[in-house]
């Protein structure tokens, strides 16, 4: 029993992190029908700013935090603009083709840039590096940091889509990018903001990630973003709530299979979960048949 | 009020439009009928800025509108409601009202218009808290017009209105064009149901393979043989 709550708060941690990447993939699906497989490579760029604000520029963590959305957000953008938006009438293959691309060459420029070898962020002193028991179960600050920044985030999010101008212009360009340019909607602009938004998502969850495990290195994004991926696929892509039950369903598997007995086949299972989703319901758990009234 | 000046638009080899002109005075009701594929949505998509025109101009009042966004000619009063609706299903009928009114910003003049649309469509307020994508087919063409009137229209654009609707619906949707156009809208107006729109315009147009082979009163192509035979079935 207390084995079985220690994993449920280990799996809520990893599930934030799942939470946070599988947004940004769902997001910008839902918005251009893209797999954005740049998108993890962002969420290690994250992780590095993050690491220079915190051992070369001595900044605390939530500045580092922040610094790091704020450099993913214009990373992001910039992606958008300069790779997939001059392709924006090719076809889909054409464009998921040249995310990978945009993957290899951030990957492998950060290998260039930033060398192949691991790096391990610093531990952080004070009230973080604390932990306290409740009964057996040991929870650590780190975790509740973790989870405290998702929820944040995640609200900020859902007032953003649901409240905001631009989070109604994202809604109605994901629904018909043609009627919302009839009502008068840049489009363009749009989409900048959608991958504005999971991009800053991405940079926070690399910051967290390298708090979390301390160790960080270029090619760290493949993983967790494939397991995003699947997350966000699972919860039904396109549909922001589905990435956030993804993620942390995804997260909660994992940590179960590795905490009793099972760290070989961990990122197996998750992948059994891709197939199985997606020959029992491929639109995902929250997804709908779409049907259309003539 | 709205001029289309030898309008050409190819998708890719194809010429869809084949130097189309065209004019709207204020307060009419233009119509353009014609068979499948002969470039009436194509005409209405390239002067609401959806797919541009290789050359040719349009003007608005006077003024070039041919490099505008889709965006700044909706700003400018031009707002088309396409074919097939295009409702936003997953969103309520309130959400898509207000989507209508996106580049507004005058929230008294927002509430006072949806009463307005509910007044013309008092379906749509019994239904304002459902999902757009829940309602039928002539209650979303009542929802897309309104919607579209929500945008403060100088002209507006109404591709196949009575496309799949029964003819009851037809009726009514067509006696609710001619009011909004009475209330001062001019309206340009695509319909495969020749018969109907030539009743109501004021002119028309007879787009053929992307050309416009006649045009003139409605009331003159309604009696003309030639359009009889091709158009009005006998």
């Amino acid at each position: 029993m207390d084995q079985l709550l220690q994993q449920i708060i280990n799996g809520i941690s990893l599930g934030s992190i799942y939470a946070l990447i599988a947004l940004g993939y769902t997001m910008v699906y839902g918005i251009i029908k893209l797999i954005n497989f740049a998108h993890c490579d962002v969420y290690m760029i994250g992780a590095y700013i993050g690491f220079v604000c915190i051992t070369s520029l001595k900044l605390g963590l939530i500045p580092a935090l922040l610094i790091a959305m704020a450099i993913c957000t214009i990373l992001g953008v910039l992606i958008e603009r300069i790779a997939y938006r001059p392709l924006r009438n090719a076809t889909r293959i054409a464009v998921l083709i040249t995310a990978i691309g945009v993957s290899l060459l951030l990957e492998n420029g950060m290998i260039l840039i930033a060398s192949p070898q691991v790096r391990v962020y610093p531990q952080i002193d004070g009230l973080l590096a604390k932990s306290f028991d409740i009964g057996r179960i040991t929870i650590n600050m780190k975790q509740v940091l973790i989870l405290a920044t998702t929820i944040i985030l995640m609200i900020l999010l859902q007032f953003i889509v649901k409240r905001t101008r631009i989070g109604k212009a994202m809604r109605a360009v994901s629904l018909d990018t043609e009627a919302a340019q009839l009502m008068g909607i840049n489009v363009d602009t749009t989409i900048s903001f959608t991958f504005a938004i999971g991009s800053a998502l991405a940079g926070a969850a690399g910051v967290l990630v390298g708090v979390y495990y301390n160790s960080i290195n270029p090619l760290m994004g493949l993983l967790p973003g494939l397991k995003a991926f699947v997350a966000a696929v699972f919860g039904g892509i396109g549909i922001i709530p589905g990435a956030m039950l993804g993620g942390y369903f995804i997260g909660m598997v994992e940590t179960m299979v590795a905490g009793y007995g099972g760290s070989m086949f961990r990122d197996a299972v998750v992948f059994a979960i891709l197939i199985f989703i997606l020959i029992v319901k491929p639109t995902g758990l929250l997804g709908k048949n779409v049907r259309e009234k003539v | 009020m709205l001029e289309v000046r030898d309008l050409n638009v190819y998708f890719g080899v194809i010429h869809a439009l084949k130097g189309i002109s065209l004019s709207v005075n204020e307060g009419e009701i233009v119509t353009l009928i014609g068979a499948n594929g002969a470039g009436k949505t194509t005409s209405l998509r390239a002067i609401s800025g959806l797919i541009k025109a290789r050359s040719g101009d349009i003007l608005l009042n006077g003024q070039s509108i041919i490099n505008m966004s889709a965006k700044d000619r909706v700003k400018n009063g031009i707002v088309h409601v396409p074919e097939g609706r295009h409702v936003f299903t997953e969103m309520t009928v309130l959400e898509n009202l207000e989507l209508g009114a996106y580049l507004r910003r005058d929230k008294a003049g927002i509430a006072q218009d949806i009463k307005q649309v509910y007044k013309h469509f008092p379906i749509l307020h019994e239904r304002r808290k459902q999902a757009a994508g829940t309602l039928s087919g002539g209650e979303q063409q009542m929802l897309a017009i309104g919607r579209a009137l929500m945008s403060k229209p100088k002209i507006l654009f109404l591709d196949e209105p009575s496309m799949g609707l029964a003819p009851l619906l037809v009726q009514e949707i067509f006696s609710i064009i001619k009011t909004i156009n009475e209330a001062g809208t001019t309206i340009l107006l695509v319909e495969q149901n020749a018969n109907m729109a030539l009743q109501i315009a004021n002119r028309a147009y007879v787009l053929e393979n992307g050309s416009i082979r006649v045009s003139g009163s409605g009331q003159e192509l309604l009696k003309s043989d030639a359009i009889k035979k091709a158009y009005l079935g006998g």
